[in-house]
């Protein structure tokens, strides 16, 4: 994890990329879902667009994209824009980055994979913020009704979104009382908490299950967590050297 | 042509690997298509978004996926969703708006569909449809349903004349011939002009096209029509869509990108969503001067 979160740190430091805080916030939860939980037939969604970084990221340290890819992310005649592809990973099946349009599509993949009588799982990952979009609530009415056991749903709840903290923009806080009148399986867990994640995703359920994780927007890098700025801004040179320090040290 | 559409549906329900979704519309006219399909026919709810989102899932899994519901349901509360999800991806969903044009009548503007396959078009990967006549629907349900493209079919209201044989479906195709102008009427306007065509001597008798399938890059004009356009001074275009990004700007860029102008373009086109007072799809016709009567006053000044 440590080398992934530099790894993420680099590619979006040569890039002069920002969008770092929400990465870092997701970045846990994605590697054990690559590492550990994915099966080749299994479907990942970054319903989370803007996270696409430690979606690269991911996908690099399993070996699926290479140093190559990384090097380009984000400039010209690239296959890693700034958000995710509509076609050319394999791994990507959709183009996501406009919020609440990601649940809708897991819940279609899950009730295909359902009906054709597969044993694939689908995982979904959505922020905090995107629970604002109807749409998304319009994606869990559906898994719901339909008990779609096979999707998981992962919330990146690190409290803060576009333009303000979700408490202040359009509080539903604590998003998940307002989950909990669904027949779905609600989990709220410490999203950096490995042994919580794998402990979640290992969970049996007869019915969607939805895994609130709270983390910390810009996780590992002591002047970027809880910080808005961390969702927009790139780093200088200086910061990046100190934040691939304080990791090393940790 | 929603019975007929049921019917063309049900002929095809067969195949295990079709899949029908509904916004929560039907009654009165999907139940034996629900009773053909069983936990095929999915109910999504009110909630077109989803179920756009839902329906590019699904055929991303192999599915022959259609999703319906009244026209403007169906392309512009959801269209993101079409565009991002079903086209950026080429994803072959078929989608169903029920009611094209002004097919919903007194029923008002938020039920209008005027301007449904210009902003479409506008995206890449997706193709038309607006069946002409009834009795096209069992032909275009199967055009629809084996295309390797996203689909929109816009579901009108077929206006044959009494007595009058409708001509085997095909993408372009000639109701009425004569000496007269040219006339092309996109879906099912072109049935509401063949009687009164039919009413005017040989000589001066407009030939009338329907147009069945946009855009044109993917439908041509054939070469007899554009013969006849490069023969007669007046070219006249109807279509119950607004004039902006509609039929009739295409057909003018796809002429003059192959040197032929006209002396005369007319362009009959829907006016407005909201007028002073609503009515029947005939009677916002009129109000368009998209009815019989005014393209005779049309054709009669050329």
């Amino acid at each position: 994890m440590r080398s992934a979160r530099k790894r993420l740190l680099q590619m979006h430091f040569e890039s002069g990329v920002g969008h770092i805080g929400g990465n870092l916030s997701a970045l846990d939860a994605m590697l054990i879902v690559f590492h550990e939980f994915l099966r080749p037939q299994d479907r990942f969604i970054l319903s989370k667009g803007h996270s696409a970084g430690a979606l690269y990221t991911a996908l690099w340290s399993t070996g699926r994209l290479g140093d190559e890819d990384l090097r380009l992310f984000h400039k010209d005649n690239t296959l890693l824009a700034g958000h995710p592809p509509a076609a050319g990973i394999a791994d990507i099946p959709f183009a996501t980055g406009s919020l609440g349009h990601g649940l809708s599509l897991a819940a279609g993949t899950a009730l295909g994979i359902r009906l054709k009588g597969g044993d694939a799982r689908v995982i979904c990952l959505t922020s905090d913020g995107e629970w604002q979009e109807g749409s998304t609530w319009e994606a869990l009415i559906f898994a719901s009704h339909h008990m779609l056991a096979n999707l998981t749903v992962l919330v990146d709840h690190n409290n803060l979104q576009g333009f303000g903290t979700t408490a202040e923009v359009a509080s539903m806080s604590p998003l998940w009382e307002r989950l909990k009148g669904f027949e779905v399986d609600l989990q709220v867990i410490d999203g950096h908490d490995t042994d919580a994640i794998r402990g979640a995703l290992a969970r049996a359920s007869e019915t969607t299950r939805i895994v609130v994780m709270r983390t910390v927007k810009g996780k590992g890098v002591s002047f970027m967590e809880n910080r808005m700025d961390s969702h927009y801004l790139p780093l200088s040179e200086e910061q990046y050297r100190a934040a691939i320090a304080e990791i090393e040290a940790s | 042509m929603r019975l007929q559409f049921c019917d063309a549906m049900v002929a095809r329900s067969a195949n295990p690997r079709m899949l029908f979704l509904t916004g929560d519309l039907g009654f009165m006219a999907l139940e034996p298509l629900q009773s053909a399909m069983g936990q095929r026919f999915i109910n999504a709810g009110v909630a077109e978004q989803n179920m756009i989102s839902v329906a590019a899932g699904l055929s991303r899994e192999g599915f022959e996926v259609w999703a319906y519901s009244i026209a403007p349901f169906c392309y512009a509360r959801p269209f993101e969703q079409i565009r991002n999800d079903i086209t950026f991806h080429n994803l072959p969903v078929k989608l169903v708006g029920n009611g094209g044009g002004y097919g919903y009548g007194v029923m008002g503007p938020t039920h209008h569909a005027i301007e449904d396959y210009g902003v479409l078009l506008c995206l890449p990967n997706l193709s038309v449809y607006a069946p002409v006549f009834d009795e096209d629907l069992a032909t275009v349900v199967a055009r629809v349903g084996v295309a390797d493209r996203a689909a929109y079919l816009r579901l009108g209201r077929g206006e044959k004349p009494q007595d009058y044989t409708v001509p085997a479906y095909a993408p372009w195709r000639q109701l009425t011939r004569g000496g007269g102008a040219v006339v092309i009427a996109v879906g099912p306007l072109a049935g509401a002009y063949i009687e009164a065509f039919e009413r005017i001597l040989p000589n001066r008798r407009p030939n009338l096209w329907a147009i069945a399938e946009l855009p044109l890059e993917k439908n041509p004009l054939p070469d007899e029509l554009l013969a006849q356009i490069d023969s007669v001074p007046t070219l006249c275009v109807a279509e119950e869509h607004v004039r902006r990004g509609g039929f009739g700007s295409e057909l003018a860029l796809f002429l003059q990108e192959r040197g032929i102008s006209k002396r005369r373009f007319n362009h009959l086109f829907a006016r407005t969503h909201n007028y002073e007072r609503y009515g029947s799809q005939t009677f916002l016709r009129r109000l368009s001067k998209l009815d019989a009567d005014s393209m005779l006053a049309v054709l009669a000044s050329a």
